[in-house]
């Protein structure tokens, strides 16, 4: 589904992933860890296609399309979805707006006809019931005075209600309370865990992993990933550190 | 260059023409009837006998012009506006009148066409072109009632029968000053004096027609009012004349649309609006207006001078104006509320919108007389391409005014780093029990809400109107439901080309 080759990106002026390969297939769901600042939101806002990440070098290709060549809605329908690590606020702008709109241009996009706001309304329902969110916050403007835990729920909600092919969570974990985590973890299962879907999941931790189980583990260190390895990675990692790892 | 040449001579050549068919006196039959270009006496005799007038409002006329000759255009706005030629352009234009219809195939297309552009629904096109039986043929369900402005005469007035039933008046003003002359007296420049400013004098003299609406005492208007503005004959300036009068405990929510169709040349625009509330009445006022703003590089665009002003002045009064103001290449506005009436109510809701080379200084006054009145301003500016976006407004608190409050919000948008906004609050208070608020923030759109509207898959000129729109919303949720979501459209619009 996903091939990135020899990915070379900037931030600016300043080299961040420098010769990164990842292969991902459908069906799969990948945990991609390392230290603060190792490039891992780097890479989740390159493959979007960010504005200010520079691609320098390499190649990704996305279902056999150049997705370097797309512009950032166009990437999104496409199927790829960002859950962002900082969700933005959007003052005056609700939720259910923003999220019909987005959803409506993507299908538009894909030549598909728009949900009526009733047809939008009941998948909105059913995606915020299923993640413990009251409908009344969908009605509320987009991120603004949500607190950190429920800004990324707000998050899993819109993957559920986009639907995508390939979602890409940056630290969709932090800022989240057990149970909080355990909600979030089931739905990223019940909605990514498909035949036909992947995921790349960008942590910190391992807690995250205790509820959604990769198939695979990379280490993220200095730009490129430094070891590909199964679940118990994770567990290695926690135990030992970057730091011992890299030694 | 040449070609431009060309077509205006053609121009002066048709008006010349024109002038020569108008030698044997202004008869009504006439079938095209343009006033010569340019402005004199002769000029405003011209249209007060076109509309057949009386005496007293020729009179009147003559007086405005001969005050408006003695006085000088205002410079103190923030505005960069070239010297307008007031004789280089056309003061009348009427469509051809027809007397009545049977089909809407007998009404001038070009009409047609552009009630259509402005998405007027079949069975209210044939009301607005007064086609016999156009009244119970299956109205729509939108309880709008529409006067027509057709370059400067009403075409028609519709629901006509339905707010008579209510007792509600409303009509051309050509119309309320020979059917209504005692009522239309009463008010017609009471609220904006002839000598009020440059262009509202202007306006006294050669208004060409707008509409007068009186809702009786204790009448909850039935319908909204509304009133479509178009500006449609090449060098025809347009002076509207708007008078709304809400007799004790009455209620009326008018709406004023504006579209104009791309035009070289600069048009003048200097409408005048009076707006009178008597005890417990309450006006709601709403504009959007998109009169062309000119190209990408400046060219052309409309120039709109309006004044515009209530007066609150019976006991609890309110009037709101709430304005969507897109167009035009230069704005000049400032609805206003006098607020002479004891706990009177004053609000202004606006969102105006620079894109390129437009200019905007636009705002209102708020001048409390009345104890303990209120007022609440919201003015959303915002400002792209190489735009000047001005918000002024005056907060006047007389001296035995007690228990006034003002509460003014002024918030800018800026997008790109080529665009300007600018607020310049006045506050005059003379009364020390007044208590005034004033905020303003200036903001950008960042580029952390526009990737993540982006990456949820809208276009850039989708991410800024939707960020934009959220920006207004406090001020489109005050706009009546059918004009919000046209608003909204429009704010996107405007924009488009400003990013990217
Ligand atoms: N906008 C930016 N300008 C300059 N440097 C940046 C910017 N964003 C991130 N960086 C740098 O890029 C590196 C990788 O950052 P990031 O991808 O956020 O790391 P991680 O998500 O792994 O913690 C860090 O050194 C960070 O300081
Ligand atoms: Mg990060």
């Amino acid at each position: 589904m996903l091939q990135i080759n020899n990915l070379h990106a900037n931030v600016g002026d300043k080299p961040i992933l420098k010769g990164l390969t990842l292969s991902l297939n459908a069906g799969e769901i990948h945990a991609v860890m390392g230290p603060n600042g190792a490039g891992k939101s780097t890479l989740g806002y390159v493959l979007s296609g960010r504005p200010g990440y520079e691609v320098t070098e390499g190649s990704v290709t996305f279902n056999g399309q150049d997705l370097l060549a797309l512009e950032p809605h166009e990437r999104a329908a496409a199927g790829l979805f960002l859950g962002f690590q900082y969700p933005v606020e959007i003052p005056g702008v609700s939720n259910v707006q923003f999220l019909r709109e987005a959803l409506n241009a993507q299908r538009k996009y894909r030549g598909e006809a728009p949900l009526t706001g009733g047809e939008f309304l009941k998948v909105a329902r059913e995606q915020a019931g299923a993640l413990g969110m009251d409908m009344e916050m969908l009605k509320r403007p987009v991120n603004v005075g949500f607190s950190g835990g429920e800004k990324k729920r707000n998050e899993m909600v819109q993957m559920g209600i986009i639907d995508p092919a390939l979602a890409i969570l940056d630290e969709t974990d932090s800022g989240l309370d057990i149970d909080a985590l355990r909600t979030v973890g089931d739905g990223i299962n019940r909605i990514m865990r498909k035949p036909d879907k992947a995921v790349l999941l960008i942590t910190h931790y391992q807690r995250l992993l205790d509820y959604v189980k990769p198939d695979f583990v990379h280490v993220l260190d200095g730009g490129r990933i430094t070891r590909t390895g199964g679940a118990e990675l994770a567990l290695e990692l926690e135990r030992d550190g970057y730091k011992e790892l890299a030694a | 260059m040449t070609d431009d040449i060309e077509i205006k001579d053609k121009a002066a050549w048709d008006a010349a023409e024109k002038v020569a068919d108008y030698e044997h006196g202004w008869s009504s039959d006439i079938e095209t009837d343009f006033a010569p270009k340019g402005l004199n006496e002769d000029t405003v005799r011209f249209i007060s006998a076109k509309k057949n007038e009386p005496e007293w409002m020729l009179e009147w006329r003559l007086k405005a012009f001969a005050m408006w000759k003695t006085m000088e255009a205002p410079d103190w706005a923030k505005l960069n506006v070239p010297p307008i030629d007031y004789q280089d352009a056309y003061y009348y234009a009427a469509p051809k009148a027809k007397p009545k219809l049977n089909s809407l195939e007998e009404v001038d297309p070009e009409i047609l066409r552009v009630y259509e552009k402005l998405g007027i629904p079949i069975a209210e096109q044939k009301l607005l072109a007064g086609v016999e039986g156009g009244e119970d043929g299956g109205l729509p369900q939108r309880r709008v009632a529409v006067d027509a402005v057709f370059d400067s005469v009403s075409v028609a007035t519709t629901f006509r029968a339905e707010l008579e039933r209510a007792g509600v008046i409303f009509r051309s003003i050509s119309e309320a000053i020979k059917e209504y002359p005692d009522l239309v007296r009463k008010y017609l420049g009471k609220i904006v004096p002839m000598h009020d400013n440059y262009f509202a004098t202007l306006n006294c003299a050669v208004f060409s027609d707008g509409t007068f609406v009186y809702i009786p005492e204790g009448v909850r208007c039935p319908m909204e009012l509304s009133t479509y503005f178009r500006i449609n004959a090449e060098n025809t300036g347009q002076f509207e004349r708007t008078l709304i009068v809400a007799d004790k405990g009455s209620y009326v929510s008018y709406l004023e649309g504006c579209t104009a169709p791309m035009r070289d040349e600069n048009q003048l625009h200097a409408a005048v609006v009076e707006l009178v509330a008597l005890d417990d009445a309450e006006i709601k006022y709403s504009t959007v207006q998109n009169w062309y703003p000119g190209d990408a590089e400046g060219k052309g665009g409309i120039y709109n001078f309006v004044t515009k002003r209530a007066l609150c002045q019976g006991r609890n009064s309110k009037v709101s104006w709430t304005q969507v103001e897109t167009g035009s290449a230069v704005t000049w506005k400032y609805p206003s509320c006098v607020l002479n009436g004891e706990n009177s109510v004053g609000e202004f809701y606006s969102v105006a919108v620079t894109n390129n080379h437009q200019q905007a200084d636009t705002g209102t006054k708020m001048i409390h007389n009345g104890k303990g009145s209120r007022s609440t301003i919201v003015s959303k500016g915002i400002s792209a391409g190489h735009s000047n976006n001005t918000y002024r407004g005056l907060v006047r608190v007389a001296p035995n005014a007690e228990g006034v409050r003002n509460f003014t919000q002024c918030d800018s948008l800026l997008l790109g780093s080529l665009s300007g906004a600018h607020t310049v609050p006045y506050i005059e208070v003379r009364n020390p029990s007044a208590q005034i608020e004033h905020e303003a923030t200036t903001s950008k759109i960042s580029d952390d809400q526009m990737f993540y509207a982006m990456a949820r898959g809208l276009n850039a000129e989708e991410a800024v109107a939707l960020i934009v729109n959220g920006f207004a919303k406090e001020v489109l949720q005050q706009l009546p439901m059918e004009f919000a979501v046209e608003a909204q459209k429009l704010l996107g619009i405007s924009l488009e080309g400003s990013v990217g």
